[in-house]
């Protein structure tokens, strides 16, 4: 696979805003920044209301899938662009969804809104209306997505990849440095991770690093490529974006995301938690 | 505020009196040639220039970060340029420092 599959730059997307067959889709957790502002026809999906299930703790099922992107105007052949703030954590987390749901024609656009803007490319308040399609989903593809038992088997087997920030890894943070430290659960890491930033695989204007220099970084953090490889964070959208840098550009095979991520093992009853900046690479 | 996700919440100005509850605070405003900056992406970097964090600042430049006490440089991009800046927080409490953006 290579990078052009996965990826286009903001030069492509603002060449093809009018191409037919493709369709721009912002995914965010807060979508006042799409109200703001948007890539020209690009339609809006909340990461918590449109791809989160209201009641249960999971995504939503794949009649829900289907009938979110009918509703979005997205069709089966579609070309998709996802692209969002925070440095495209969320449109990692759809890109990955989108795949689980067996949509194979998605892209990332390289560096997401922050990239767009720092280009200086326009933005606009246009009301994007598309019209509606009956869009039909595969089965999930859980060869992609870890579950909790199999997390806890993964310790000491397979590479677990903690893609938090080094003061969450070692317990002395809850959650990213943005947000107020208020959550319940415990800190700290699973035993044997290793601790790779997410961000140590991007540029600073929100692009990923080039797949030598990611190939590299994950040789030096110590993981080893001939095992299957867990990535987690908090709640599973960091490690959307690592997990799409392990699997869609290095292109290992065997990479899942564990999407319950340290809010579910933080609070499991009985399993082993480590403390402290040693992981398995230290 | 809800800690349900995990993206940066919107940013507002931070009081001189905030009680940040124990908390260490890091916030600021980012400022170019013509006064206040809007929507810079502001990155919180450890001492030993780790990214830690990064939010947008609002459309009047403000920006804030929940960090521990240690030191830590704050690095503004924005289409017209960058700028950086160093603070030290000693303790919980609030910690300001303003981005000159050039």
């Amino acid at each position: 696979m290579s990078r052009e599959d996965v990826l286009v730059t903001t030069q492509w997307a603002e060449e093809n805003l009018d191409t037919p067959g493709v369709v721009f889709a912002e995914v965010d957790e807060d979508t006042t920044a799409y109200d703001g502002g948007h890539i020209r026809g690009a339609v809006k999906i909340d990461w918590k209301n449109e791809l989160q299930d209201p009641v249960r703790r999971d995504f939503v099922d794949k009649a829900g899938f289907e009938a979110l992107l009918s509703e979005k105007g997205i069709a089966n052949d579609d070309l998709v662009i996802l692209y969002g703030g925070n440095n495209n954590w969320f449109a990692a987390y759809a890109y990955w969804y989108f795949k689980l749901y067996g949509h194979g024609n998605v892209k990332l656009l390289d560096g997401g809104r922050k990239k767009w803007e720092l280009d200086g490319r326009e933005l606009t308040q246009d009301e994007v209306k598309r019209e509606q399609t009956a869009y039909s989903a595969t089965e999930p593809d859980t060869s992609i997505r870890a579950f909790r038992d199999e997390v806890v088997a993964a310790i000491g087997a397979k590479n677990l990849v903690d893609v938090r920030s080094p003061d969450e890894f070692s317990g002395k943070l809850l959650a990213p440095a943005h947000l107020p430290q208020e959550s319940a659960q415990r800190a700290g890491h699973i035993p044997t991770a290793l601790n790779v930033p997410w961000a140590k695989t991007a540029n600073e204007d929100g692009t990923f690093k080039s797949t030598d220099e990611l190939t590299e970084l994950y040789a030096q953090e110590g993981l080893d490529t001939s095992k299957a490889t867990i990535a987690y964070c908090r709640i599973g959208e960091r490690s959307s974006h690592t997990w799409f840098a392990l699997h869609e550009l290095i292109g290992l095979s065997d990479v899942k995301n564990y999407d319950g991520s340290w809010t579910e093992y933080g609070s499991l009853v009985g399993v082993p938690i480590e403390t402290g900046a040693t992981g398995a690479s230290k | 505020m809800s800690n349900d996700g995990c993206g940066a919440p919107a940013q507002t100005a931070t009081s001189a009196d905030l009680d940040t509850q124990g908390q260490t605070v890091v916030a600021g405003k980012v400022t170019g040639g013509e006064g206040p900056l809007g929507g810079a992406y502001v990155r919180l970097l450890n001492g030993d220039g780790e990214f830690v964090g990064e939010v947008q600042a609002s459309a009047e430049g403000d920006f804030r970060f929940y960090a521990a006490p240690g030191s830590w440089t704050v690095r503004a991009l924005h289409r017209v340029g960058t700028g950086e800046a160093s603070v030290t927080a000693a303790a919980p409490g609030l910690h300001q420092v303003a981005i000159s953006v050039a």
